[in-house]
């Protein structure tokens, strides 16, 4: 006989009981499809999470009042009233910072803003026009802050679409149109663009008005929020952090760093925080998929182990009509590999098109990766494998009649 | 040793242990069959028939003593050997008939050819015309469950004959069989045996064992009388 003969058999016994081949099959694909779905659904998470803080600008480094330990210390050294214009003026005009190029002092505070019979609650930002750089803001209509308005006070302030909205109703232009926030009337001058997202920092919902202007009339405060700086390029990111920490150091006074007024983060440190969160879900999700190939693998288990009985006094009779041990392993074997196989397509399949709804319902990216659809499909098929094989090996070594009589 | 024998046994001892009770199935048994004979085991249920015919077709082992099939020792032989001696040299006919569940009638007797690598034209001819001497011509494509009982049996008679086997063994072969059909099926034993092949035949009826030239009773697993 054949290995092709064989194949054709295999084929024609799984068609005769199509219900053990049908039940193994599903056990295969639920293990499979299961892992692939999760697996995806996991890393379009992260990926999606990741862009978006990518998006919020690469080079960027962010200098927070307050010291980076934690608890007593930081109220110690004065709070988040640490930081002045006067930093930030100081670095961005130093020689002896080569790294940095833009300087983008801030400051900012959630306020109820109003117009005509609507208001909204938003966060309200103090910034120069360097912010618009920094952070890759781009304006839809208008302008945004300018030098001027800083230097003069203007009162006027830019909208995040989401604000138009909420205040004017969608679609609306509201340049030259006036809003009230923190006792002051401000002129709409300038629209954003849309960047999307929300959530975590949507710029969409904020209004930004000159730096001056937030600082002196609407809040009262003479100290920063945080300055954010733009690194010159990727790979100095390092070296402009201990640059500016270093001259601000000086700048503040102050001789050992663990008593730094300030924190500089990277936009590296929030990545990897928000990375090592999204991955905590990944793995989550990973174990589901590891549990529910376990439960598909003992699905596969079962269905081969119950049908042990008739097929151990199939191998019997086939043994008593002159069949070889060799052979009657080789068709085992391929009738398994077949079913796994077939199951494992199928599951791969509809694993796919799982992540593809996914990411369409969430509207996160489609992620499939190829290490997760390997790892089901040889997990699986391994089970498959071996628990058609290991019976039918045991079955072909008995004398026939044993097999035969097998109960 | 004759040198005719085909079968020769020398003190086969079957017990069977199952946890606590042993059953002696065979005991002492030492007889020898010769090249083209046609012979009937007889003797009560239980006493040791199946087990001897089982170990007879080199489909079970002794527990103790010799078996000598053609002068070879079975007990000695590789599975290879044994798989080409159980497809060519002997045609076995079981008491429970044994045929693959779901599985056409054409097919189960197909199956010993397929194992022997007979072409496939050649298989089917084969199967068609066996079946048809076993008088299912008519039920050739009926699964092993749509067959009665008499019909199943008539099966497993085909697919034993169809290799044309030195050896037949046949464990109540018409244990389920009408007496016009059962004479129809020793015409078939017979004539195999007048082309020189060695029938064995296990039964229980006088008029089916008086088919064979010489008849060995059994009892408790020991021969009593030849
Ligand atoms: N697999 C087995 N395990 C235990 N006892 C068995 C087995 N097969 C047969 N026996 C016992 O061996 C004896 C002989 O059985 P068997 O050869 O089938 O008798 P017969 O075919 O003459 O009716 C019986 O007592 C039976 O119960
Ligand atoms: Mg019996």
């Amino acid at each position: 006989m054949d290995i092709l003969e064989l194949f054709i058999e295999s084929l024609g016994t799984l068609t005769l009981n199509k219900t053990r081949t049908g039940l193994a099959i599903l056990g295969i694909v639920i293990g499979i499809g299961s892992v692939i779905a999760l697996v995806s659904l996991g890393q379009a998470t992260q990926q999606s999470v990741q862009s978006r803080i990518e998006s919020l600008g690469s080079n960027l480094l962010t200098i927070q009042p307050g010291s980076t330990n934690q608890g007593g210390v930081r109220g110690a050294q004065g709070g988040r009233t640490t930081l002045t214009l006067d930093d930030a003026k100081a670095i961005e005009t130093s020689t002896l910072i080569t790294t940095i190029g833009k300087v983008s002092p801030e400051f900012s505070r959630r306020t109820q803003i109003t117009t005509g019979g609507s208001n909204t609650n938003t966060q309200v930002i103090g910034s120069t026009p360097a912010y618009a750089e920094v952070h890759k803001v781009t304006i839809a209509s208008g302008s945004f802050i300018t030098q001027r308005d800083v230097e003069v006070m203007s009162k006027v302030a830019v909208l995040g679409p989401q604000v138009v909205t909420d205040l004017f109703g969608e679609g609306a232009n509201p340049i030259g149109q006036s809003i009230r926030a923190g006792g002051q009337t401000l002129k709409i001058v300038g629209v954003t663009q849309a960047k999307g997202g929300s959530g975590f920092q949507n710029q969409d919902d904020m209004v930004f008005v000159p730096l001056t202007t937030a600082q002196k009339q609407l809040f009262g405060v003479n100290y920063l929020g945080s300055i954010a700086l733009e690194a010159k390029s990727a790979d100095v990111m390092a070296d402009a952090q201990n640059e500016v920490g270093y001259f601000l150091l000086t700048k503040h006074k102050l001789s050992d760093p663990t008593q730094a007024d300030f924190s500089i983060l990277s936009q590296q440190d929030i990545l990897n925080t928000v990375t090592s969160t999204t991955g905590t879900f990944t793995s989550l999700l990973a174990g589901i998929a590891a549990i529910s190939l376990l439960v598909g693998g003992i699905g596969i288990m079962n269905i081969m182990l119950v049908t042990v009985t008739e097929r151990t006094r199939e191998i019997g009779l086939r043994k008593a009509l002159g069949a070889k041990k060799k052979i009657i392993i080789t068709q085992f074997l391929l009738e398994s590999i077949i079913l796994t196989f077939t199951g494992g397509v199928i599951g791969i399949i509809l694993g796919i098109i799982t992540s593809y709804f996914i990411s369409n319902l969430t509207s996160s990216p489609f992620v499939i990766s190829p290490a997760s659809i390997l790892l089901a499909f040889v997990v699986s098929a391994g089970i498959g494998i071996l628990f058609g094989w290991y019976p039918a090996q045991k079955a072909a070594g008995l004398q026939p009649i044993e097999a035969l009589r097998y109960e | 040793m004759n040198t005719k024998s085909i079968i020769q046994t020398k003190h086969l001892f079957k017990i069977y242990n199952t946890g606590v009770i042993e059953t002696v199935a065979l005991s002492d048994v030492s007889f020898q069959i010769n090249k083209g004979e046609f012979v009937a085991i007889m003797g009560p249920s239980g006493s040791g028939k199946s087990t001897l015919m089982h170990i007879l077709g080199a489909l079970d082992l002794p527990t103790s003593g010799e078996y000598l099939l053609d002068g070879e020792m079975v007990s000695k032989l590789k599975d290879e050997e044994l798989a080409d001696i159980r497809n060519r040299k002997i045609g076995f006919i079981f008491q429970a008939y044994n045929l693959l569940p779901r599985t056409t009638a054409m097919k189960n007797v197909m199956l010993p050819m397929r194992y022997a690598g007979v072409a496939k034209e050649e298989r089917e001819e084969k199967a068609r015309k066996y079946l048809t001497l076993v008088g299912l011509g008519d039920r050739l494509e009926h699964t092993s469950n749509q067959l009665s009982g008499g019909q199943q049996q008539r099966v497993a008679i085909a697919r034993a004959l169809v290799m044309n086997p030195a050896i037949l063994l046949a464990d109540e072969p018409t244990g389920n069989i009408a007496s016009v059909q059962a004479e129809e099926i020793m015409s078939l034993f017979k004539k195999l045996n007048n082309d020189g092949h060695t029938v064995v035949m296990i039964t229980h009826e006088p008029d089916i064992a008086a088919h064979a030239q010489r008849i060995i009773h059994v009892k408790d697993g020991k021969i009593v009388k030849e």
